[in-house]
């Protein structure tokens, strides 16, 4: 089946390790405030590809990607998920690292073909980057437009079936960047065993111009892009809350 | 054997000048880190100060800051020159102080008269009479032999920055057998080759025999130009100190001589190291003493200057010397070439700060050894002043002892030498063939006459037919122009020092050049793939272009164009190898304005993929400016399609990268993989940062 593509980049060195194919997916349900790519929002449009094709790009120049691979990101690539699995598929049966950079928002441990669904995409997928916007349920909805609930379903679900993950996090000044909200999301991850990376983003404003572009109303304008200091001053919050977990509990549980 | 050769490996480099076996006998590839090396010493930092208020001082003189209008440059004309005796250990100026620059009117008067009255001086008028009255340069010699349809391309710009009134540089002698030999062991040998030339006195054999003899006497005066600085160079250097000084002063007799587009270094640094690592063995001089003898060097070769016009600088954008020296590489027997030496060169980047000469350039190799990738990426980074060019593909062709000319053109050192050769317009010939070579600037009639094109929207087998026709006539001007142009070099302002450190039968590459390659290639994808509508002036002469509908661009790794750039410079070279060759020189091009496109564009007018008249070529075989959407990867990707066989002299990608877009904290090429673990002091809750698989994984 062919898949709706945003776009392609061929030389992604900041979504997973060593030098990706990183391939945008159409369409997502979030509506994060401060998201730079609402133009990978709307379902549909974009450009559609077959998995076939985005395998024989990476092929074509495999050389480039000796330490890397694939990355589906978007967009948010669980909204097409059969095309998603078919791509990751294909691409680990050639041996070809596969990373799923998403929200998670998706996921339900209630729905049991979903869960199959699901069950399908993990065995073809070498890394997951969850994206956990805000520890805070009620704070999640409001900066996301959706429940966390699913969220940490999902990297439950994805803990007990031993797929890595990075986690990453956006820290955003007036929203996220609060020490209380941090370590709580730090003890949560502190809560996994299959982290294998902490990834945190300084929120920044560069997103901006397609907002105008688009007509869209960009309801962060106020704030200020943070600083490189406070987002490693905000990393060792989240590595202090993971580490109280930690050291608590020699056997770390696989849920809170 | 040698006094100075104890401990060295015999081979046959002993009984015959042979640099590489010399290489291949004793060197230590190196497979450690960068851990061993040293800071800058006082010496150092102090010379290095002087030369940055130097470098002030030049600035606020509006870039020049002495020039000697009298005395002719020679390999002995000048006394010796220092910035501060007492803390240089590697010695030699070009004239009797820093930063004063040469006379050398050899190429051409009216260029060295030029360049000193545009910097406010005035060259001795007996100079001038002279070298107008009485003796020939190399600018007079090709003047007078020019045929008209070559003057107008060179005045339109179709052929372009052909080295007619400028040395051509791009030679590179092996200094390294100085070092190795002694200028005596030198002398003899090329005194056996001029008493063995055949007898019959053929012109060539009357050339070879006066060449041989101006070789013999440039050895000579560079003896002399070790006296003047209290060295014996008539034997081999006795350590890492004075082979770097022996190298060095070949260098610098051929820069007082030469001033080239290009006077490049060659392949000095794992030789050098067999010395240095002697000398540690021994326990003569410690690491710091070697890496400043490195730091002297690295410094003198950051300091040749020439005299030149705005006009050169502007075609160059800024004041090059190419100064490359080719660093490590991969031997055929397999193993690496790189040494210590080679990590030693690279840290007078971190040492003396940032530069862009000498062009440090690494031979890089899939098989270069770990270490050496990392400390070279660590230091791109931190200096973005490393070139690198595919030691794997020139292997096959160049073996293990070339050395890159300038910036991209391969030769064996002492064995091959390359005539240089500017480049042709591609873009303009390509107008040409639509207005029937009519100049779509000057609008004169340069090339020949053909049917121009009359239609309203462009028809791509019409306009390849044209083109096709145009560009064979373009290479036959172009290749005979060079022709006289090196004919007259050879005449006029033949390079005796760097040919005497050249084998007697040497392998001539005959160089040409094209510019504007994604130009073309573009516009005939938007005549292809979109509709191209030409707009003319009153004449009926096609001054512009209107583009109607998207089309494929060069860049974005699609097959549809790139392959048109593939067939062009395919057969563009065809055209070439079509005519006959000054010397028996075999020719090659090369694909490589990495500056001068800038000025190519602006004598070019709008061409069919909507690029205005004046507007930048992009660099070498760049992709035109924005037109590669799909990211890096893809973009190198139709670059690498070129094939090097038709373009054998070099292929130049410029790539620029903000150190963010190569990972976060920039450590995805560095693989600084356990960064900030010590938040995590609990081994329990180890995370290694970001960089988990980077390397673990193949």
């Amino acid at each position: 089946m062919a898949g709706h593509v945003h776009s392609i980049e061929s030389f992604g060195t900041v979504d997973g390790p060593g030098v990706r194919l990183v391939v945008f997916f159409q369409g997502c349900p979030l509506r994060c405030l401060y998201c730079h790519n609402p133009d990978t929002w709307h379902f549909g449009g974009g450009t559609e590809m077959t998995a076939g094709e985005i395998i024989a790009l990476y092929e074509k120049n495999r050389p480039f990607y000796k330490n890397g691979g694939i990355t589906a990101t978007g967009g948010e690539p669980l909204g097409q998920m059969e095309f998603l699995t078919e791509l990751f598929e294909a691409a680990s049966m050639r041996g070809i690292h596969t990373c799923l950079d998403t929200s998670g928002i998706t996921f339900s441990a209630e729905n049991a073909s979903l869960l199959r669904q699901f069950d399908r995409l993990t065995a073809a997928t070498s890394l997951v980057m969850l994206d956990i916007k805000h520890i805070d349920p009620d704070a999640h909805l409001q900066l996301t437009g959706k429940p966390l609930k699913p969220v940490l379903d999902f990297a439950r679900y994805l803990d007990g079936r031993g797929v890595p993950m990075w986690i990453r996090h956006v820290i955003v000044p007036g929203i996220t960047y609060d020490q209380g909200q941090l370590f709580r999301l730090g003890q949560f991850i502190g809560s996994l065993r299959h982290v294998k990376a902490l990834d945190v983003l300084p929120y920044h404003d560069m997103g901006r111009a397609k907002y105008d572009r688009l007509g869209l109303d960009y309801r962060l304008k106020d704030t200020k892009p943070l600083g490189r200091e406070e987002a490693i001053a905000a990393k060792r919050q989240i590595l202090s809350g993971i580490q109280a977990v930690r050291s608590s509990r020699p056997q770390p549980p696989s849920a809170i | 054997m040698q006094e100075q050769w104890r401990s060295f490996s015999p081979g046959v480099w002993i009984r015959e000048i042979n640099v590489r076996n010399f290489i291949q006998m004793n060197y230590t590839p190196y497979d450690g880190d960068d851990s061993f090396l040293a800071g800058p010493t006082a010496g150092t930092t102090a010379l290095w100060e002087q030369v940055m208020e130097l470098n002030q001082k030049e600035r606020e003189a509006g870039g020049v800051l002495d020039m000697d209008t009298r005395v002719i440059s020679t390999i002995t004309s000048h006394g010796p020159g220092y910035l501060n005796k007492d803390l240089e250990t590697i010695v030699g100026f070009q004239t009797d102080k820093p930063f004063k620059r040469s006379l050398q009117p050899y190429g051409g008067i009216r260029m060295a008269v030029k360049a000193c009255a545009d910097n406010g001086r005035e060259v001795d008028q007996e100079v001038v009479d002279f070298f107008t009255t009485h003796r020939k340069t190399h600018n007079a010699g090709v003047f007078d032999a020019y045929t008209p349809e070559m003057r107008a391309c060179r005045s339109s710009h179709i052929i372009t920055g052909l080295p007619d009134a400028y040395g051509r540089g791009r030679i590179i002698g092996d200094y390294r057998r100085i070092a190795l030999y002694g200028v005596d062991r030198l002398i003899d040998d090329k005194e056996e080759q001029k008493a063995t030339t055949r007898s019959t006195m053929y012109s060539e054999i009357i050339r070879d025999r006066e060449e041989l003899s101006e070789q013999i006497r440039a050895l000579k005066e560079l003896k002399e130009l070790g006296r003047i600085y209290g060295f014996d160079i008539s034997r081999p250097a006795d350590n890492v100190q004075e082979a770097i000084q022996w190298t060095y002063f070949g260098y610098l007799a051929a820069v007082k001589e030469q001033n080239g587009a290009a006077m490049s270094l060659g392949r000095t640094s794992t030789f050098l190291d067999i010395y240095a690592q002697r000398d540690l063995a021994e326990g003569r001089f410690t690491e710091e003493q070697i890496q400043e003898f490195v730091d002297h060097f690295i410094m003198k070769l950051r300091l040749v200057k020439f005299a030149r016009t705005p006009e050169y600088n502007e075609l160059f954008s800024g004041d090059p010397t190419w100064v490359t020296e080719s660093v490590g590489g991969v031997g055929i027997d397999g193993r690496h070439m790189v040494t210590k030496m080679s990590f030693r060169y690279l840290h007078t980047l971190q040492n003396l700060g940032t530069a862009p000469e000498p062009n440090l350039t690494v031979l890089w190799s899939v098989r270069l050894p770990e270490n050496f990738k990392r400390f070279c990426a660590k230091t791109s980074i931190e200096s973005s002043s490393i070139q690198y060019e595919n030691d794997d593909l020139m292997r096959v062709t160049h073996g293990d002892d070339y050395a890159i000319a300038c910036c991209v053109s391969s030769m064996r050192l002492g064995k091959e030498m390359q005539f240089f050769g500017a480049r042709a317009n591609l873009a303009k010939c390509l107008l040409y063939a639509i207005n029937g070579g009519v100049d779509e600037v000057s609008k004169k009639q340069v090339g020949p006459k053909y049917r121009p094109i009359t239609s309203e929207y462009l028809d791509y087998d019409e306009v390849m037919e044209r083109y096709h026709d145009m560009m064979q006539w373009l290479a036959g001007v172009y290749v005979n122009s060079l022709n006289i142009i090196h004919y007259m070099h050879d005449k006029y302002s033949y390079e005796r020092l760097q040919m005497a450190l050249h084998d007697h039968k040497v392998t001539r590459w005959f160089a040409t050049g094209i510019a504007g390659l994604s130009v073309v290639a573009d516009s005939l994808s938007a005549i292809r793939y979109a509709k191209v509508r030409t707009v003319r002036d009153e004449n009926g002469i096609v001054v512009d272009y209107q583009v109607e509908g998207d089309f494929p661009k060069y860049g974005n790794d699609d097959d549809r164009v790139d392959q048109i750039a593939v067939d062009i410079v395919h057969d563009f070279m065809n055209y070439v190898k079509r005519n006959h060759c000054y010397r028996g020189g075999i020719p090659t091009t090369s694909i490589l304005t990495i500056t001068s496109n800038v000025v190519y564009g602006k004598a070019t007018g709008s061409t069919p993929d909507g690029r205005k008249a004046g507007e930048p070529f992009a660099p070498g075989a760049n992709p035109m400016h924005h037109r590669d959407s799909h990211g890096a990867v893809a973009s190198l990707a139709s670059v690498a399609k070129l094939p090097f066989k038709d373009a054998q002299d070099g292929i130049s990608n410029t790539f620029s990268i903000i150190p963010g877009a190569l990972g976060r904290e920039d450590q995805v090429f560095m693989g600084d993989l356990d960064i900030e673990l010590e938040c995590c002091g609990d081994s329990a809750c180890a995370i290694p940062n970001l960089m988990e698989g980077l390397d673990d994984r193949n």
